[in-house]
């Protein structure tokens, strides 16, 4: 790894010349709060921000996004598999939407490797920033453990006051490097400055979880005939907006769509929620999670447990995009903490903790 | 891995579908019919019992359908036994010989019928459960030799709803097969067993330590059908189920089919019961 320095002054040239050659994504301002957004003019981006409504999945994983397109009035070859590619640059990605990446990664390369996801992710480059400061009330990133960037990064970026220091993760975020007209060596103070900023910065987050982040997937094992399920159904209106706005959420719907010729149309796949009612029905009309409590257990079993038993990282990247969005006030802090309560015999543990 | 999910991984989308010709439709009751599929000049399916493929109408849908075929009678086709139950099998059901249908797979875990042999095998399928142990039955029967004592307990709901009358026929003749059909509803003409499946359990005496039951059927079946297997004292890694879910992808990516921590579509839909007993969502 070798640092590069670059002043912020040069930030504006470089996104851009980068737009020229690229899409660019980036955090951007939409009335009150931030979205990710195409970055048309350098002045759009806006990497200081808090969070997004929508974690940069959206870009990875399109909300909409064709499978196969057909025609059924062809008779040689009427299908054809649907791969979209286009460079694509996300600016500004938070460490803990870098540690979601790393989970879909995993997701769609193992088993069966989705070919639509690959060809998409293999095009964009991901230029992360180190956080220095909570984003929001909700976010308990320090408890998740997805307060320092994972390897996915391409290029990394440190906010060190008047500049920001480059690490570069990969051949595609060195390429960036050679667009940067002000892109510097770092000098001895700068690198003072690298380690003043990031030794000051844990004390910015507090530790929201009254355990360790280990002790989460057997504390569900041993919660899951707790009637705080039950409890938490009876708020959940099962709208889905939780599963919407994770960055670890993919499930999907696949449906096809025939246009006005009725023989040419297109499969897609969209974003589908295990917290929808109809979601595990099968076609005889047996529904396998028919209560709210059942969906939403089913919800936090997959973020505190099954995803870190099957791929070894954590499913719930403490972004609190979900607690945010939520309508009744549903917050993963405070279910995984009240289940720790409820099972846990030594509740002054939790004095121990930062709050 | 089987020649077309090879095909498959290589035309760059695990969700191209490949089409294939329908050869053959049959009215198998009110509800069901069964396909005939062709394959592709140079494909072969190369299922194992159990295993289900993705069958599309192109422009209404896909449904995960398990093969109903044996791999021992396959010979360049299949066959899949469809109730109308949605858009898609709807769609299906009107469909002719000469009609095409996409299809994706086979995928999932079939049964591990090289485990099974030199045993006492028990079927017990209730329902459209039969279509997806057909294939296994039959595979067991061109292979007789191989396996111990072959028994069929078959329950639904009225004469009308039982499948495949004519190998019931063939079964029932058949002196190395011990078959017994039970329906809850008789009509007129019906001389058999009446009552639920579980009715048919103490006609039959078993070999508790060398006996694989397999069962398939509607999720409220499992229960009954799992006490008196037990009853029995089968062993539970011995007892054999195929379950259903809504396997929208077939590639373990869209979550549909997820219970608890296992995605039915990858490691299913045939699990032992040792497998699934402590799946709070199996069952």
């Amino acid at each position: 790894m070798s640092l590069k320095i670059l002043p912020k002054r040069g930030l504006s040239d470089w996104v851009s010349r980068l737009i020229t050659e690229y899409r660019v994504v980036g955090p951007k301002l939409m009335k009150d709060q931030y979205i990710f957004g195409d970055i048309h003019s350098a002045d759009d981006l806006a990497l200081d921000y808090s969070t997004t409504i929508l974690p940069p999945k959206k870009i990875l994983l399109p909300q909409r996004e064709t499978l196969i397109q057909f025609d059924t009035a062809s008779s040689s070859q009427p299908i054809e598999p649907f791969i979209e590619t286009q460079a694509t640059i996300i600016l500004g990605v938070h460490t803990c939407d870098m540690h979601a990446i790393s989970l879909l990664d995993q997701i769609f390369l193992e088993g069966f490797p989705d070919q639509h996801y690959l060809a998409r992710r293999k095009n964009i480059t991901l230029v992360s920033i180190e956080c220095l400061r909570s984003c929001s009330e909700h976010s308990f990133c320090k408890s998740m453990g997805t307060l320092s960037v994972p390897e996915t990064f391409d290029l990394h970026l440190t906010d060190l006051g008047n500049s920001y220091a480059l690490e570069t993760g990969s051949k595609k975020g060195s390429a960036l490097l050679w667009s940067m007209s002000a892109v510097r060596d770092p000098t001895n103070g700068d690198y003072r400055q690298l380690q003043k900023v990031m030794s000051e910065k844990w004390q910015s987050f507090n530790y929201r979880l009254v355990f360790d982040i280990t002790e989460l997937p057997s504390l569900l094992a041993l919660s899951y005939d707790n009637t705080l399920w039950d409890e938490i159904g009876d708020r959940c209106l099962g709208c889905g907006a939780c599963t919407i706005v994770c960055p670890t959420c993919y499930c999907f719907n696949v449906i096809d769509e025939v246009d006005f010729s009725l023989h040419r149309g297109a499969r897609s796949r969209v974003w589908d929620s295990c917290q929808l009612d109809r979601f595990a029905t099968v076609a005889g009309g047996h529904n396998f999670r028919v209560n709210r409590s059942d969906r939403q257990r089913h919800r936090f079993f997959r973020k505190g447990k099954y995803q870190m038993e099957a791929y070894g990282l954590v499913g719930c990247v403490g972004c609190g995009r979900c607690a945010q969005s939520c309508l009744v006030h549903i917050s993963p802090v405070e279910v995984f903490n009240e289940l720790y309560r409820r099972q846990s015999p030594i509740t002054s543990l939790e004095q121990e903790v930062t709050t | 891995m089987s020649p077309l999910l090879q095909e498959i991984l290589e035309t760059s989308s695990i969700y191209k579908p490949t089409m294939m010709l329908v050869l053959d439709v049959r009215q198998v009751t009110q509800l069901e019919k069964l396909f005939t599929i062709e394959m592709p000049n140079g494909l072969s399916l190369g299922h194992k019992p159990g295993q289900f493929v993705e069958v599309s109408v192109l422009g209404i849908g896909e449904a995960p359908i398990s093969i109903s075929s044996s791999p021992s009678r396959s010979n360049g086709k299949f066959e899949l036994c469809v109730r109308r139950a949605g858009s898609v099998t709807s769609a299906l059901h009107s469909l002719n010989p000469g009609d095409s249908v996409g299809i994706r797979g086979p995928f999932g875990r079939g049964f591990p019928i090289d485990r099974f042999r030199g045993k006492d095998i028990l079927f017990a399928p209730g329902g459209l459960g039969l279509a997806p142990l057909r294939s296994l039955i039959n595979e067991v029967l061109d292979d007789r030799g191989n396996f111990g004592r072959v028994t069929i307990l078959y329950g639904a709901r009225n004469p009308s709803e039982l499948l495949f009358t004519d190998e019931l026929v063939e079964w029932e003749t058949r002196t190395d097969v011990e078959l017994h059909v039970t329906v809850d509803h008789p009509d007129n003409d019906w001389t058999g067993n009446v009552g639920v499946i579980t009715t048919l359990f103490p006609k039959i005496r078993v070999h508790a330590r060398n006996t694989i039951a397999i069962t398939c059927g509607p999720p409220a079946m499992y229960r009954f059908v799992l006490v008196e297997l037990l009853g029995k004292g089968l062993l539970e890694g011995n007892i054999w189920l195929s379950l259903e879910r809504r396997m929208k992808c077939g590639v373990g990516k869209c979550g549909h089919c997820q219970m608890n921590h296992i995605y039915t579509c990858q490691d299913g839909p045939a699990f032992s019961y040792a497998e699934i007993k402590h799946v709070e969502e199996a069952l």
